[in-house]
């Protein structure tokens, strides 16, 4: 069914967009929808219908919304006002790591304004386009390369240089764009401002992917340390994070999660809290429970009194042995990524061949402010303020959850505490939602701790066996690479509410597993999240497409079914891949006695990877030498090394390495890292504070992770619940000197960034520790327990 | 249910409600302050953190009744973007932050421990830092922006 043009559904806006948005010199921002195939309606009755609402959804799958500002116009991104400021209009979010204050300086550069006169509107269904997921160090690939963003303002700017060639009538190849004007080069006096060529008009034009950009060489905004806009205000406490929404008539919510992964609900016992100060409601939706009051704190108080009964629920795999049971787990879904078909025949050539198993354990985002979110939903129509990482999936899956019509349903963007990926952000909006159109009224939700942790879907836990061969002269031969992994849901997407706690309770389903074993053939390439090691060829479809000189390469990954929510944490799947192929790197450079810097030289051949390691290596003063060093323990026992590590992140995305310098305390196998070096290539630097604050924060994360983070266990749940039983390092820990080498590369496209610096890190940091010792460990988290029964080893 | 006196940020206001309530729901809640935030609820990661006579405190487990008629300044009781205090400033300088959500919990700490140790050493302010949490690692920059706030406090 084709939809017909309408505007976009009437819903309250927020008082800043409102603001923007009048300062731009429009009353209200209309939209024309598209012509693709529209939503109908969704029969909700069960689970028949929610198949049915799938996949009717599915018929535009991961494509934008049909009704989401078209992305190839210009008028979807830019608008300027009648004092020739600008807003422009992006659907890649604020998560705190500056990429707002990026965008700025890329509207200002290429439509030549000044930075402080430019404004954004980031992420709201009703006025930005669909940029998908704000994720996947995608931002700055997506918005600052040839389209979007970047080529929405340089076509406009070309637009304006024609509009002022008519104005001024002067031939546009002797015209200028300078501060928000179109001059004449050779005499400045001839100007007329944005303003009075286009002020409060739509440009309605096409997004030209030939517009021309302004070359790195002639920026004057981008590539400087602009600091961020926002920071005045966070760190006087004004900013408004989502948890800061508040909305006329707003009642308070929480909910009451199940007492065991896979436990049914039995029973509700309303009489036990109904007659509370500030009860409002017990609402129940199949295994979804949450209450509403007045006030927040009564909310809280009347879900901890509710009576609630469920059913018992089957164990959980063990932990103690949960490793072998993922390698065991039927059925798998198979993926191979390169198959050469000689790795055993190579490695039976072989002069030395080794081999050795990484383990890494589920991780959790574990955002330090618990996950909130405020929803109005009334009738047939609702608004929410979400910190989600994509307010379009958030906004079709709300819409199944709430039997209602996407076009009625409205998500704004509001930031939220750092997600670096999906945390319960999603699952609170729906929690929200539930609870507001129960009782007709807006409502707020912010999740306890327990309820945070204990229900996220976590970062993902692996076994990978590594295996390749030396031949006579220590080079690598073969490499092959074997690794298991559980999921269960996922971000949302488009058509999954049942991806994340909350739309699986109220009785959607996640994505299917389907299993397939043995794996296809890889018909195209894909470094699938780093799955293929840095120093193979990649040889897929006839071409070489990886960052190495290996030929004999094989990647295979085997997916079961988790028993816990999984989904995105900061590098996904890319960081557990990189330990276990940099520390396995650094096993085979020890075994050829090699230096670990020459040895990884000697098997790359992406020359952006080359310049990361030598960079590293340069500002880190790196002593050449095979590992181990030469014993040299202290007179305390404390015994000194260094190592390093590099990706290509998603093999083309990014490049970094990084050196680490540790302790080891041999008596006790505690760790202290005293210094962390890296090197960090993102293509052209668009704002180099911002990257360093990246590189930064990535680095001590990844410390954090490598050193002390592990979700836990017990039969029937997560008990990793609070900051007791997961282990963060606080600001006041014993923090190495960090030193971060920016590597510029004006004429490359921009690359990703938020996620390079931290997937190296428990790599370099192992690799110091068999420099110290001589001991590997191969499991994160290293912990003394571990360290220590590796020195035992 | 009281009715409670509470001073916050110069002003005296009051609170009728149940007086167990934890001082961060008031706050948060009834006079709408954006400062103090709820990060778990436990006292274990200071996002909640607000100075009561001057000590951080954490509000998420402390009951308003037994802060009545106390001064208590917040985040935003401290200065304002147009007049920021000297550790505010020093934040804002070396930028440090990524999401900010824990701001409020760290700036308050240091305030108060700068306040008691206005001489302190960078491993004593680590030691003073060593209970509260940013999960976005901004480490470096909050721990130099200390530092920074330390020596225009010392003025």
């Amino acid at each position: 069914m084709k939809n017909p043009s309408l505007p976009v559904t009437e819903t309250p806006m927020s008082q800043g967009a409102a603001d923007a948005l009048a300062r731009a010199g429009f009353s209200r921002r209309t939209f024309i929808k598209g012509t693709g195939a529209m939503i109908v309606s969704f029969s909700m009755g069960g689970a028949l219908g929610t198949v049915e609402a799938q996949t009717r959804v599915g018929a535009f799958g991961l494509d934008a919304a049909p009704d989401s500002p078209p992305a190839n116009e210009v008028d979807s991104w830019i608008a300027i006002a009648s004092d020739s400021s600008v807003t422009a209009y992006t659907g890649k979010e604020e998560l705190g790591q500056g990429m707002s204050t990026a965008q700025m300086q890329l509207v200002a550069e290429e439509l030549c304004v000044p930075f402080h006169r430019v404004n954004l509107i980031v992420a709201d269904t009703s006025l930005t386009p669909d940029q998908g997921v704000t994720s996947g160090s995608q931002s700055h690939p997506t918005n600052f390369n040839h389209g979007n963003l970047a080529g929405a303002c340089a076509t406009a700017r070309e637009a304006l240089l024609q509009l002022g060639s008519k104005h001024l009538n002067i031939p546009a190849d002797q015209l200028v764009a300078i501060d928000a004007t179109i001059r004449s080069k050779s005499d400045p006096s001839k100007k007329v401002a944005y303003a009075d060529l286009v002020a409060g008009k739509k440009f309605d034009i096409k997004v030209d992917p030939a517009a021309k950009r302004k070359p790195a060489s002639e920026w004057t905004v981008l590539g400087k340390p602009i600091g961020r806009p926002d920071m005045p205000a966070m760190a006087t406490g004004t900013f408004e994070y989502a948890h800061n929404v508040r909305v006329p008539g707003m009642l308070h919510g929480m909910v009451i999660r199940p007492s065991a992964v896979g436990a049914n609900l039995m029973n509700v016992d309303e009489s036990s809290v109904s007659g509370m100060p500030g009860f409002v409601k017990v609402v129940v939706k199949k295994n979804f429970v949450g209450v509403v009051a007045e006030k927040n704190w009564q909310a809280v108080q009347i879900a901890r009194a509710l009576n609630v009964t469920w059913s018992p629920a089957p164990e959980l795999p063990k932990q103690e042995t949960f490793y072998d049971h993922l390698r065991n787990q039927k059925p798998t879904r198979d993926t191979l990524l390169v198959n050469s078909k000689d790795v055993e025949q190579r490695l039976a050539e072989a002069a030395t061949v080794l081999k050795a198993t990484y383990y890494h354990p589920y991780q959790m985002h574990g955002s330090v402010g618990s996950s909130c979110a405020v929803a109005d939903v009334q009738g047939d129509k609702a608004t929410v303020w979400s910190p989600t990482q994509g307010v379009w999936h958030q906004r079709s899956t709300l819409a199944m959850l709430l039997g209602l019509m996407p076009e009625n349903v409205r998500v704004i963007f509001r930031r939220g505490s750092g997600c670096y990926g999906i945390n319960g952000a999603d699952a609170v909006t729906y929690d929200a939602a539930l609870l507001s159109q129960a009782v007709g009224k807006p409502v707020r939700v912010q999740l306890t701790r327990k309820d945070e942790m204990a229900w996220e879907n976590y970062g993902f836990a692996f076994v990978m066996d590594e295996r390749a061969g030396l031949d006579a002269q220590g080079n690598i031969i073969a490499w092959d690479h074997e690794a298991w992994s559980p999921v269960l849901g996922n971000r949302p997407v488009y058509t999954y509410p049942g991806n994340v706690i909350t739309g699986f309770l109220a009785g959607f389903q996640p994505e299917e597993f389907r299993p397939r074993s043995p794996a296809p053939e890889p018909a195209s390439f894909s470094n699938n999240s780093n799955a293929i090691p840095s120093y193979v060829v990649g040889h897929v479809g006839g071409a070489d497409h990886g960052a190495g000189t290996i030929k004999s390469e094989r990647a295979l990954l085997h997916n079961v079914v988790s028993p816990f929510w999984t989904g995105p944490l900061r590098s996904p799947q890319r960081l557990q891949n990189t330990f276990a192929h940099e520390s396995f790197m650094d096993e085979l450079a020890a075994r050829a006695k090699a230096d670990p810097v020459e040895f990884r030289l000697r098997h790359l051949s992406e020359p952006r990877m080359v310049d990361v390691v030598k960079a590293a290596a340069k500002a880190a003063n790196w002593n050449a030498r095979p590992s181990p060093k030469p014993r040299a323990t202290s007179a305390a026992g404390i015994a000194s090394g260094r190592g390093i590590s590099c990706v290509a992140y998603e093999g083309d995305n990014g490049y970094a390495a990084m050196v680490a310098e540790v302790e080891v305390e041999l008596a006790t196998g505690k760790i202290t890292v005293k210094r962390l070096v890296v090197a960090n290539d993102a293509g052209p630097i668009s704002n180099p504070d911002g990257l360093r604050n990246q590189c930064e924060g990535g680095a001590l994360q990844g410390l954090s992770r490598a050193l002390g983070e592990e979700v836990t266990w017990d039969d029937h749940n997560v008990t990793s619940i609070d900051w007791r039983t997961y282990h963060s390092l606080p600001v006041g820990f014993a923090v190495p000197k960090i030193e971060i080498v920016l590597l510029n590369r004006p004429d490359e496209p921009a690359s990703g960034a938020g996620e390079t610096a931290i997937t190296v890190v428990a790599g370099a940091i192992g690799n110091a520790i068999f420099d110290a010792t001589g001991a590997r460990i191969r499991q994160v988290p290293f912990t003394p327990e571990r360290i220590k029964a590796a020195l035992a080893g | 249910m009281s009715l409670l006196s509470l001073k916050v940020n110069g002003k005296t206001h009051s609170f009728d409600g149940d007086p167990t309530t934890p001082l961060l729901y008031v706050l948060s809640d009834d006079l709408g302050l954006r400062g103090p935030k709820f990060g778990c609820g436990l006292g274990q990661c200071g996002s909640c953190t607000v100075l009561v006579k001057g000590q951080a405190v954490r509000s998420c487990i402390t009951a308003v009744e037994s802060v009545q008629g106390v001064e208590i300044i917040t985040l935003e009781g401290l200065g304002t973007i147009d007049k920021p205090h000297p550790i505010q400033k020093a934040f804002i300088e070396e930028q440090a932050a990524q999401c900010g959500y824990c701001l409020n919990g760290v700036i308050l700490t240091a305030k108060a421990f700068l306040d008691k140790n206005p001489k302190a050493t960078e491993k004593e302010i680590q030691e003073g830092m060593s209970r509260v949490l940013c999960r976005c690692f901004t480490h470096t920059r909050m721990l130099r922006a200390i530092g920074r706030a330390k020596q225009e406090m010392a003025r």
